[in-house]
């Protein structure tokens, strides 16, 4: 990986803390000018009208403006972050459906995230976004189906092919600390 | 949790979640078994990383003109905040599954001691609690799709496994299976199914009308 790689998604991070922390408008015009037209067409290619998804996207987009104290660059990169922010408006808006989702956790200020914590982290979804487009192109294009919500859950395989394992285990890792430091 | 989560989520659920994709009845039966596991709690954040990357891969649709500063008078009129449930866990139900708890707090008999609380119908699948006496057999059936059941309370064994507390079983067509609840507490579990169940044997076809299922 290079650090360009690296830099982008440190950069998102810092501008995210910006519209946290200042309110910063130019800061949110990059994010909005970079993400913005991708969850757009993300939501396009799930069925969504242009209208639609222009109008969610711009949801999805002041969402991040309002809730940017929540993001955590230890847990998920901007782009994670943001694709879960979609797809919960595409649910709540374009499907109508109560969306249950899982219990809190209660992190604390103890568990502050650690720059190095971050890194690792923005690194490992570097490699996992990589190792997707290296992917021979049948097998990319099933997990973009899956995505897009062109599969059932009956049909997207129980393999995917991706080298998994890594961002899961960070995360089971800081799991495994918040329940010690909560006992 | 004192005992071990030993059956886990699949690789389709996770995914189907983590993209948003699956039907109402089974987001619920994923929110409750992640509530409880942090295994699956971790892989599904690791599924929307992949779906984080997926976005960053399609060809972008530049947005309208103007776009930029009507999200930004969004923001200002501040309409795009949403107030969080603020549900939490109540005895053996986990807070995803509380509200609709609370919503629907009706137990029906269908038969053989066992009880139903049906929790959800429609949009391509239903999911429902049954509370099964402690050493009560769930009759014989088989699945015309995929059949969840997650336990809440208590344990049930059958032809495949033992599950306890925060397991999930997954069963898809193939599977004929007749749960028992373990002695000691009566068995509470979430059953979520994408189809009718099929039961063998006329009673049993009556007890699945009487179930709704």
């Amino acid at each position: 990986m290079t650090d360009a790689q690296l830099d982008k998604r440190l950069a998102w991070i810092s501008q995210l803390e910006a519209v946290r922390d200042r309110q910063d408008r130019a800061a949110f015009a990059e994010l909005f000018d970079y993400f913005a037209p991708r969850v757009k067409s993300f939501l396009m290619k799930s069925g969504s009208t242009p209208e639609l998804a222009e109008e969610c996207a711009q949801e999805v987009m002041a969402t991040l403006w309002n809730k940017a104290h929540m993001f955590d660059g230890s847990k998920a990169s901007v782009s994670t972050w943001i694709f879960t922010i979609a797809r919960n408006r595409r649910i709540d808006m374009i499907r109508k459906l109560r969306r249950p989702e899982p219990e809190d956790l209660p992190w604390g200020p103890e568990s502050a995230p650690s720059a190095d914590d971050t890194i690792a982290l923005q690194q490992e979804t570097e490699i996992l976004g990589r190792a997707l487009a290296e992917l021979p192109s049948k097998q990319r294009q099933l997990i973009e189906r899956a995505y897009f919500g062109d599969l059932t859950h009956s049909e997207i395989a129980s393999e995917t092919g991706l080298p998994l394992g890594t961002i899961k285990s960070r995360i089971r890792l800081a799991l495994d600390r918040l329940r010690h430091a909560m006992n | 949790m004192t005992q071990k989560i030993q059956h886990h989520l699949t690789t389709p659920l996770l995914m189907g979640y983590a993209a948003g994709t699956l039907p109402e009845a089974f987001n619920l039966v994923v929110a409750t078994h992640v509530s409880l596991c942090d295994d699956c709690r971790a892989a599904l954040a690791e599924f929307e990383a992949v779906g984080g990357e997926t976005m960053l891969d399609v060809a972008p649709v530049a947005m309208s003109d103007g776009a930029l500063a009507g999200t930004l008078a969004k923001i200002a009129q501040g309409d795009a905040v949403v107030a969080k449930s603020t549900a939490a866990r109540t005895g053996p139900y986990p807070a995803p599954l509380a509200p609709y708890v609370r919503d629907f707090a009706q137990w029906k008999k269908i038969g053989g001691g066992v009880s139903q609380m049906l929790l959800h119908t429609g949009d391509r699948a239903s999911v429902r609690l049954l509370k099964i006496p402690a050493g009560t057999a769930v009759p014989d059936h088989g699945h015309k799709g995929t059949e969840l059941t997650l336990v809440l309370q208590g344990a049930f064994v059958d032809e495949t496994d033992r599950f306890g507390v925060g397991d999930i079983e997954v069963a898809n067509e193939d599977m004929h299976h007749t749960p028992i609840a373990e002695m000691g507490e009566d068995c509470i579990c979430l059953s979520a199914t994408d189809a009718p169940l099929a039961f063998h044997g006329l009673l049993p076809r009556i007890a699945g009308r009487l179930m709704g299922i």
